[in-house]
């Protein structure tokens, strides 16, 4: 059932499904549907519960969640440490360059350092990816 | 009063009609193309990586990015780059938790994504409400912007000049729909680039080459010996440090920069933007090309912005409505002082551009949200009664709200509206964020801890800005009274108060099918299957 509030496949008299041109593009309308389009094409529940699924999730969500933490708690040591430490951020490191500064350009590196590391896992995710939705639908 | 106004603005008005010229044409062979839903709001999504992420840089580096970060590094040194520090690193937190689940799960907007498991009335009025409001105040912020800059650069008064912004953007928009915008954007961006690389170069020829050098006379600032002491620019705390007359002033640069790295992730512009490509990888591959450019862009502020103050003369910059230096010029003239003529005519094309793509952008995502969201699924229950009336409704939709954004910015032209740029954050920060968060990763989450996390989120970052010293200020406020809340940032209160809602809201009531839903969503946020495609030719 594409859509349980409304159960009459009467088409409107005179509505876009009713006098549908032929060749035309776009979605068929529901009336038109066989069993097999109408019906919810993907497994859902099948894959949610493969063991492979879960794997996946896990292998995100253990790059994820460590990696969020890392670069939320050392942005935010930034203006912690400019806020309530100025007098040690104002000292020079390199010539004329000052703590400060320092910290912020590192903060560039940071972030090109873990958007490729990122880029790295989502390569191993793809995989399994692939491998787990294989396993479901044919192409 | 203005110095530039003595030579003939010719160069800058031919750079300006060549960009303009340009985007049209873009515009009539995008035309073409924008039929259908997919087409108009997703520009097919046959956007390739590389372009989307010149398109998300061009969305993003707004004028408040170019010229007011280089006028704030100028005037206030270090605390003005803790901006552009905080607008890349932001780019985390879109990769890591938000671009792929919501390319996998959504649609058109952001709405989409909340909208798949939970009641979708209610929770796609407010989702709306919320964009709407993120789109016009970020705009509003701009086109006034936008209108003071084009009078000093083209001489065109402020009025013409809003107008004919916002005329040009509705044209993008309402003909050229999404495919239009990004390409607007990509030029834009490409402009951006090339522009603060040259002045870049040219700020460090001043100090013979030497990143030494450089530096050193920026620890020393005088503004070409026109202000003396010298200040060391390089030290924070000139805009935020805490001081005697203002002792939060620690706790409001940990605010601003909590919604600088928050509210990225929750701006309705830039999270339209990967719905224009085809899959998720796509996605991913246009933050990280984003990132590239964008990190590049803004350690070059570096040089644009300090290096102005070793530059310009207190003189050259001029004064604002409240009789304080201007920043926003800061580039323009820094252009004209070091390359001529000629490099200031593109300097101010290139600010011109800018703004054009960003605020064509903000119409694109605030009426897409009205069109789709609004009217297609809260009052129509998601059905399409005649095929195009979406995109139709969108195309009035961008009427509207140019027209209001005009109208707007021609009443707030003679004040300070900066603040709204933050306020857009904030409101992205607080009230979109969690709400995208908690649906995507917390299977109990449901309606009411949605709407009460939008709402509040909302609420609470208006409430907070209109009762802080960025509106109520006793001598130069829009409301001429003591503040009542002391920081010009309400990030570091109104994040927690929209994640809290949206827990509380959730915890108070249970929500089976949201629940049952979790399942498929999850699936298809984790894996792309089912998601839309790019439209086959």
């Amino acid at each position: 059932m594409s859509n349980p509030e409304n159960p009459d496949y009467t088409p409107i008299s005179g509505g876009p499904t009713d006098v549908a041109p032929l060749g035309r593009s776009g979605p068929k309308p529901a009336h038109e549907k066989t069993a097999d389009e109408d019906g919810d094409p993907f497994p859902w529940a099948a894959i949610a519960n493969d063991p492979g699924f879960a794997a996946l999730k896990r292998a995100k969500l253990r790059f994820i969640v460590p990696g969020t933490l890392f670069f939320f708690c050392y942005y935010m040591a930034l203006p912690i440490l400019v806020g309530f430490f100025p007098a040690m951020m104002k000292a020079p490191i390199l010539g004329k360059v000052n703590a400060a500064y320092l910290f912020a350009l590192s903060q560039f590196i940071m972030t090109w350092v873990l958007c490729a590391m990122y880029v790295r896992a989502a390569k191993r995710w793809d995989i399994m990816n692939a491998e787990l939705l294989a396993k479901f639908i044919r192409r | 009063m203005f110095p530039l106004l003595a030579f003939t603005v010719t160069p800058a008005l031919g750079l300006f009609i060549g960009f303009v010229a340009l985007t049209l044409v873009i515009t009539y062979f995008s035309a073409r193309k924008a039929t259908g839903s997919a087409a108009y709001f997703a520009a097919g999504r046959s956007i390739t990586g590389w372009q989307n992420g010149l398109a998300v840089a061009g969305d993003y580096m707004s004028a408040a990015s170019f010229l007011g970060i280089s006028g704030i590094i100028c005037l206030k040194g270090y605390d003005g780059f803790m901006y552009s520090v905080g607008f890349l690193v932001a780019y985390l937190t879109v990769l890591f938790l938000v671009a792929e689940p919501l390319r996998n799960a959504g649609k058109y907007t952001m709405a989409d994504l909340l909208a798949y498991r939970l009641k979708q009335r209610p929770v796609r009025a407010m989702a709306s409400l919320s964009t709407l409001t993120v789109s016009t105040f970020y705009m509003i912020a701009q086109m006034v912007g936008a209108g003071g800059i084009i009078k000093v650069l083209i001489g065109v008064d402020f009025v013409p000049a809003v107008i004919g912004v916002g005329i040009l953007m509705l044209v993008y928009v309402v003909f050229g729909g999404m495919l239009a915008t990004t390409w607007v954007q990509i030029i834009k961006a490409i402009l951006l680039m090339g522009g603060a690389f040259a002045l870049s170069i040219m700020v460090l020829g001043k100090h013979d080459y030497s990143l030494a050098t450089f530096f050193e006379h920026v620890s020393h600032a005088d503004y070409a010996g026109t202000k003396s002491p010298a200040i060391n620019l390089l030290d924070p705390g000139l805009a935020y440090g805490s001081t005697a007359k203002n002792p939060y002033g620690a706790i409001d640069f940990i605010s601003l920069a909590l919604g600088l790295v928050l509210g990225t992730a929750g701006l309705p512009h830039i999270l339209v933007r990967f719905y224009t490509v085809p899959d998720a990888r796509t996605a991913r591959v246009s933050v990280v090309w984003a990132t590239a450019i964008i990190g590049v862009f803004y350690i070059l502020t570096t040089f644009f912005g300090f290096g102005a103050a070793t530059i310009l003369k207190m003189s050259d910059i001029p004064l604002d409505a409240a009789g304080k230096p201007d920043g926003n010029m800061v580039a323009p003239i820094l252009a004209h002082i070091l390359g001529g003529e000629w490099f200031f005519a593109f300097i101010s094309a290139v600010a011109f551009a800018t703004i054009l793509a960003v605020v064509a952008g903000l119409t694109m995502s605030a009426s897409t949200s009205f069109a789709h969201d609004f009217y297609s699924n809260v009052i129509h229950h998601g059905k399409e009664h005649r095929p195009g009336q979406e995109v139709r409704v969108a195309r009035i939709t961008a009427f509207f709200v140019g027209a209001i954004s005009i109208f707007l910015a021609i009443q707030l032209r003679s004040l300070n509206v900066a603040f709204l740029v933050g306020l857009a954050f904030s409101v992205a920060a607080s009230a979109n964020l969690p709400v995208i968060l908690f649906s995507v990763f917390w299977k109990r989450f449901n309606t009411v801890g949605a709407v009460a996390g939008l709402a509040v989120g909302l609420l609470s970052s208006i409430i907070l800005i209109v009762i802080s010293p960025s509106v109520m200020d006793p001598a130069v406020g829009l409301i001429k009274a003591a503040p009542l809340f002391p920081l010009k940032n309400p990030g570091i209160v109104s994040i927690p108060l929209g994640f809290l809602a949206a827990f509380i809201g959730t915890l108070c009531s249970r929500e089976p099918e949201a629940e049952a839903k979790f399942t498929e969503l999850s699936v298809r946020a984790e894996t792309g299957l089912g998601a839309e495609g790019a439209t086959q030719h």
